[in-house]
């Protein structure tokens, strides 16, 4: 009887934990569902009362709809310009100065740390105006360089990188040095391979950010071929009228390269956690 | 090849602490010389001044006839092989050894050529595909001695390579280093704690305490001839017998007493080697218990308590007749005590 209990338990136990993830899981995939079903739904069919859970009649036509709707390839390619530019410009400026940060001596280096770490604590729509009066005096406003130039340094990124840096053994730099690498070859050579795992976040944070962004490519990028893919979904759904259906197919479209960049990043950090060479 | 010549090398750090207290050392071209000492004494604070990963507060490093005091590492021509190997963890071992080439871009012929030299010298010419992650302890200290003699450097410096190392394999690497000291005739400075290492391998051995050498000398000079009782103490496994008693000119006399010709002093210590302690049933010596017996094979340990409550250690060959609780007598084998000054434990001569 005890022996049995004792197997029981554990059995128990393993079930419920299984039981709270799965719960946990269907909480966090319900709104994902939601929006795919919704795209397959007909226009007048998500407001019925109560919604049904599925579409009668699946409509994939609302997937090329809603993407010839509105000139969806022009967002798509501004979008991935201006993520491809967020993720090149953090990711650089945060190893190097994250590197710098954690292994070079230089006046005034940790004052300087605190004021990028206390950039952290200013809530982003505080900077909007400030930002936008800079960009406009430099006559950028409605530009592509005007769009991506506010995102190209992420103070968290070289916090991060910083961190990372410093996690990491000073004896292969050293050897590097010895070895005969110059300060740059150290960098590029030694010190960035032994980051991957700290850069794929860095870049991974970076491409969900730019591509998630709305506010300031709204402000900034007033002409219709300027406009994101955020903004792009964010307009079937007008002050006297939305079309859920199409903005939800649009939506569905617009997390497609946010997965594939995940997957390709979740990679990399795998392989950087796999490195281990070093105690 | 060349010599290493360090001379009034200082290293105080921030806050005031001194890691070097004025260190002069002369490596002779070819040469294998040991800085041994304790953990904290500044051996690796030298080392690294030597490569030049960490400045000096005054003093001057010369390899060969150039003045390197002020040179980045990688103007030294130095090799270092360290502690924990430092290998590059995301290159293969191939790229490993090439490193030093490929920066300073060597011909890709050439750095097939040597690489395959070093490799094949050192016995890893398998294992050349392989990641460090895929390496044994020992391959990998064998990679990383590859990636330093691969560009033939003026000066070798090794920090403690073999201390990651288990026993057996570091007895072979042991060995096996000597061999290829012999073969590159190179010039080599090694830091170590382990005086075994340093004995066994080292041409000359310097001893290290708090910053300052204390003495630099061939391994069995400074085993049978310390010129101070911190030398005397670190030196030899187990450790010299001391015992305190003043030295009146012709004869130590303490704890233990025998006949010596040094200096007078009032304050005095002696200090005998465990081989050089005889136990005996006789009367007419410093009586003491015996408290443990440990048996190696060919020699045994005998530890004894003297009536003062001083432990000493013999070493007695074989078996050793004695039990525990044994009663025994203890004398010095004439000639082989050391007499050293207590208040700065300078050796009396």
């Amino acid at each position: 009887m005890s022996e049995r209990r004792a197997r029981t338990v554990p059995r128990v136990r393993r079930l419920t934990g299984y039981a709270a993830a799965l719960l946990l899981a269907l909480v966090m995939v319900a709104p994902f569902l939601w929006m795919l079903l919704t795209a397959l739904m007909d226009e007048f069919e998500v407001y019925q009362a109560p919604p049904p859970l599925l579409p009668a009649a699946p409509r994939l036509a609302n997937f090329t709809e809603a993407l010839t709707a509105l000139p969806f390839a022009v967002y798509f390619r501004n979008s991935l310009i201006l993520a491809a530019c967020t993720v090149v410009g953090q990711v650089a400026t945060a190893a190097m100065a994250g590197y710098a940060f954690a292994r070079h001596r230089f006046a005034g280096r940790t004052p300087l740390f605190a004021v990028y770490l206390g950039t952290l604590m200013i809530p982003g729509i505080a900077l909007l105006v400030p930002r936008f009066l800079i960009v406009d005096a430099m006559g950028l406003v409605d530009t592509i360089a005007g769009l991506v130039s506010v995102d190209l340094v992420a103070a968290w990124g070289i916090f991060l990188m910083r961190q990372y840096f410093l996690s990491l053994p000073r004896d292969m730099e050293d050897a590097a040095r010895l070895d005969g690498a110059s300060e740059w070859q150290v960098f590029t050579r030694v010190a960035l391979p032994l980051a991957r795992p700290a850069l794929a976040t860095v870049a991974l944070f970076a491409f969900i950010d730019a591509w998630k962004a709305l506010l300031w490519p709204l402000i900034v990028a007033r002409s219709p071929d300027l406009r994101v893919v955020e903004a792009g979904v964010a307009s079937f759904h007008g002050m006297y009228y939305a079309n859920w259906p199409w903005q939800m197919a649009a939506a569905v479209a617009a997390l497609v390269p946010v997965l594939i960049v995940f997957l390709v990043a979740q990679k990399a950090f795998l392989r950087g956690l796999a490195f281990g060479g070093f105690k | 090849m060349a010599a290493l010549t360090v001379t009034h090398l200082v290293k105080r750090f921030t806050g005031g602490v001194i890691g070097v207290d004025d260190v002069s050392l002369t490596v002779h071209e070819g040469a294998f010389t040991a800085l041994v000492g304790p953990s904290g004494c500044g051996k690796t604070t030298m080392l690294r001044m030597v490569a030049g990963l960490e400045e000096p507060t005054s003093g001057a490093v010369r390899i060969g006839a150039r003045d390197v005091t002020w040179l980045p590492p990688r103007d030294r021509d130095v090799a270092m092989v360290f502690q924990n190997y430092a290998l590059y963890p995301h290159l293969t071992v191939r790229e490993n050894i090439a490193f030093p080439l490929t920066v300073r871009r060597t011909a890709a012929v050439e750095v097939t050529r040597r690489v395959r030299q070093a490799a094949e010298l050192l016995d890893i010419d398998g294992l050349l595909d392989r990641k460090p992650a895929q390496l044994s302890g020992g391959q990998r200290q064998r990679a990383a001695l590859a990636r330093a003699i691969v560009r033939e450097p003026a000066l070798f410096l090794f920090d403690e390579p073999l201390s990651n190392l288990d026993a057996q394999v570091r007895a072979q690497t042991r060995a096996e280093l000597v061999a290829l000291h012999k073969r590159l005739g190179a010039t080599i400075l090694y830091v170590t704690h382990d005086q075994v290492e340093a004995m066994t391998m080292a041409q000359r051995v310097a001893v290290m305490a708090l910053g300052r050498v204390l003495q630099e000398a061939p391994p069995m000079a400074l085993y049978r001839d310390p010129a101070s009782l911190g030398v005397a103490r670190f030196i030899g496994s187990p450790s010299i017998n001391t015992v305190a008693g003043r030295a009146t000119g012709t004869r130590f006399e303490g704890a233990l007493s025998c006949d010596t010709r040094v200096a007078p002093c009032a304050d005095a210590v002696l200090a005998v080697r465990p081989e050089h302690l005889v136990l005996e049933p006789a009367m007419d010596a410093a009586a003491a218990v015996v408290t443990l017996v440990e048996p190696l094979g060919p020699e045994s340990l005998v530890r004894v308590r003297l009536q003062g409550g001083e432990d000493l250690v013999a070493r007695v060959a074989g078996e050793a007749a004695w039990r525990m609780g044994d009663a025994v007598g203890v004398r010095v084998v004439p000639g082989q005590g050391l007499c050293f000054r207590a208040a700065d434990g300078a050796r009396l001569a």
